[in-house]
């Protein structure tokens, strides 16, 4: 998928701010595949040249760095993608009946993506909210100690689309960015909780 | 109970400049701006502040590692919070974000860094953003930027996120990271204070190590020593998780009886069970048992403890983590994981290896060969299908690593492994009974 270029343009603008905060262009790497990540969805080929291009590295080199970290992702995900932590404190709050419970809610396995597009599921490690778990994120939001009960809720409430700053925001559409329909960003997400 | 860095905890209007300084902050800022540097980190070496990331080096020290002569210093703050059980720091800056921005402001001067970088893990875009309003704010009171307080000092602090990779708390592998690299640590010496970030000499700290900085000029270096033990001074935040009655972060002294901090701090095991085992300072300390619980919280007293068995390898040999030191256990990052009666502790133990299998880098041979191994293997004596040697394997595998890598990873691994076989050998034991086939 070739980007816009108006979201090239956006793009290209936010990492010439990001590369003022560093000594090097080398140094705005992850920041610039973060930012290009959240324009276009996931680190497609193009994205991996363009960050490649515009901080003058090895397409190699950044294909190295964004193989290296999970956030990355190097596959299209659902418009929402579930992260629930699995790893020891969650685990000992039930997290492993919880990932069980929304695989069989939403008929499929950790790791796939429902046919609607809607949902991916994963299985992580550590989120840093331990005294609260389980832990689902949803997009860039942490969901804390999540039940079976209230992850239904909450995923009944996103299919919904009903528009709520309590929701998380959704992951931009490839297929849309592609087609031009919406070369915005993901309204940045300031809600207090 | 005395609470210093805590008392914002809960509060929405805290993370507001307003609020933080009507309630005393940046007060310190603007005495430290009138003190020679040598005089801020004499204060934070007399408060015998530890690091607080896990190591528990003390904080004054480090400082004082940096050559004397050097024109560029960078202050790199570590928040890339990601040894399992560990929530703290992501506690202090989602309510309190001005203590360290305050805090790192003040260090900068003390140790003559002109930009500070806080490497916050990718996930926590929350708080990345909270700290991103609170430099702002700070920087729209002229506490950053060209000069600090009209002190002709410029200083920036960029909020850096990372991109999902546990081994990035490494302070050399956070340093390639924020450098635009994978994340491999990179060999010691030089360390950081010689040869950091882009090349140039650098102090990395823990977010709560920083944040203590304003706090411990405010009430004076000896006072902030003497709240704590002889070798760690003050007060220390402590993440406490599992099978506890109140999870949460608690702010307590150094070297306070880790088993009032179960039972009076958390509220005791949850539900009126008994207590099974403690991890007690993060997944990568050796797990305790009740009885070994007795201890004061703090890195002499739990690695001295005689009440804490020594981690061994196999039939009686003591594990050494260097020649002639054997291992009991450590407060870590003061993330403890409380487990009750109904744990399946080799379960836990598998989980464990799961994690660090997953987040080895792969650099060095024992640690990315061997925490694979180990967790192929600890799933296997999990699901009951392993034999009575590979229990002895398992054993094998964790010493091989230990010790043999570039990094910590893969002690990380080992630690716990042995920790786990060591105290819940029975445990193992039943797993694998009847099953005669050969291991691994």
């Amino acid at each position: 998928m070739e980007i816009p270029t108006e979201t090239k343009n956006l793009i290209l603008k936010r990492i010439a701010e990001i590369q003022t905060q560093y000594p090097d262009a080398q140094a705005a790497c992850l920041p610039a595949l973060h930012v290009a990540q959240d324009h276009v969805s996931y680190v497609t080929d193009d994205v991996l040249d363009l960050v490649a291009d515009t901080l003058t590295l090895p397409p190699a080199f950044v294909q190295g760095v964004a193989t290296f970290y999970t956030m990355y992702r190097k596959r299209r995900v659902g418009r929402y993608h579930l992260q629930l932590c699995t790893n020891v404190s969650c685990m000992l709050e039930g997290a492993e009946d919880l990932l069980a419970g929304l695989e069989s809610h939403l008929g499929i396995g950790a790791g796939e993506t429902t046919p609607d597009g809607m949902f991916t599921l994963d299985a992580v490690e550590c989120l840093a909210a331990c005294g609260t778990g389980p832990v689902l994120q949803i997009n860039d939001r942490y969901h804390e100690s999540m039940t079976l009960e209230k992850a239904v809720k909450l995923l009944d409430a996103l299919k919904s689309g009903r528009d709520s700053s309590d929701l998380p925001t959704p992951n931009v559409d490839p297929d849309e960015i592609a087609a031009g329909a919406k070369a915005a960003p993901p309204a940045p997400d300031d809600k207090d909780e | 109970m005395e609470k210093l860095l805590s008392v914002s905890f809960g509060d929405p209007e805290a993370k507001k400049i307003q609020k933080y300084e009507a309630s005393g902050g940046y007060k310190m800022l603007r005495k430290a701006i009138a003190m020679q540097p040598q005089k801020i980190i004499d204060e934070v070496k007399a408060s015998k502040l530890r690091g607080r990331g896990g190591a528990g080096f003390p904080a004054g020290v480090k400082w004082g590692f940096l050559p004397k002569d050097a024109e560029t210093v960078y202050l790199v703050i570590n928040a890339d919070e990601g040894e399992p059980g560990t929530f703290k720091d992501r506690t202090l800056m989602k309510w309190d974000p001005h203590r360290l921005v305050e805090g790192a402001i003040i260090t900068c001067m003390a140790i003559g860094a002109h930009h500070a970088y806080i490497y916050i893990r990718g996930e926590l875009v929350e708080e990345a953003s909270i700290l991103e309003t609170a430099i702002s704010e700070a920087r729209q009171r002229g506490f950053l930027g060209r000069s600090v307080l009209g002190k002709p000092f410029p200083l920036e602090i960029t909020v850096h996120r990372g991109a999902g990779a546990y081994v990035c708390g490494e302070e050399t592998a956070l340093i390639n990271s924020l450098e635009g690299r994978r994340g491999m640590p990179r060999l010691k010496p030089p360390f950081p204070a010689v040869a950091g970030a882009f090349m140039k000499p650098t102090i990395v700290n823990n977010v709560e190590t920083i944040s203590y900085v304003p706090i411990i000029l405010g009430m004076g270096g000896e006072a902030f020593a003497s709240l704590g033990t002889e070798d760690e001074g003050g007060l220390r935040l402590i993440a406490v998780s599992g099978h506890v009655e109140r999870p949460g972060v608690y702010e307590v002294p150094c070297g306070t009886n880790l088993m009032e901090i179960i039972n009076d701090v958390a509220g005791g095991v949850r539900g009126g069970k008994a207590l099974k085992g403690v991890i007690p300072g993060g997944s990568s300390t050796p797990v305790l048992l009740p009885d070994e619980c007795d201890v004061p919280f703090s890195v002499s007293g739990m690695g001295g403890a005689e009440s804490i068995a020594e981690v061994e390898v196999w039939d009686g040999r003591k594990f050494e983590v260097m020649a002639g030191r054997t291992l009991r256990s450590s407060p870590g990052s003061g993330a403890i994981i409380v487990m009750d009666e109904t744990v399946d502790m080799v379960h836990v133990c598998a989980r464990l290896m799961h994690f660090y299998a997953h987040e080895s880098c792969g650099q060095c041979t024992p640690c990315r060969v061997g925490t694979s191994w180990l967790n192929r293997l600890c799933h296997k004596v999990d699901h009951g299908e392993g034999a009575p040697a590979d229990l002895e394997q398992l054993a094998l595998i964790a010493d091989g690593i230990a010790g043999k890598t570039i990094c910590p990873l893969g002690d990380a691994a080992a630690w716990p492994m042995l920790g786990f076989l060591t105290k819940f050998r029975g445990e193992f034991e039943a797993k694998v009974s009847g099953n005669k086939k050969e291991g691994a």
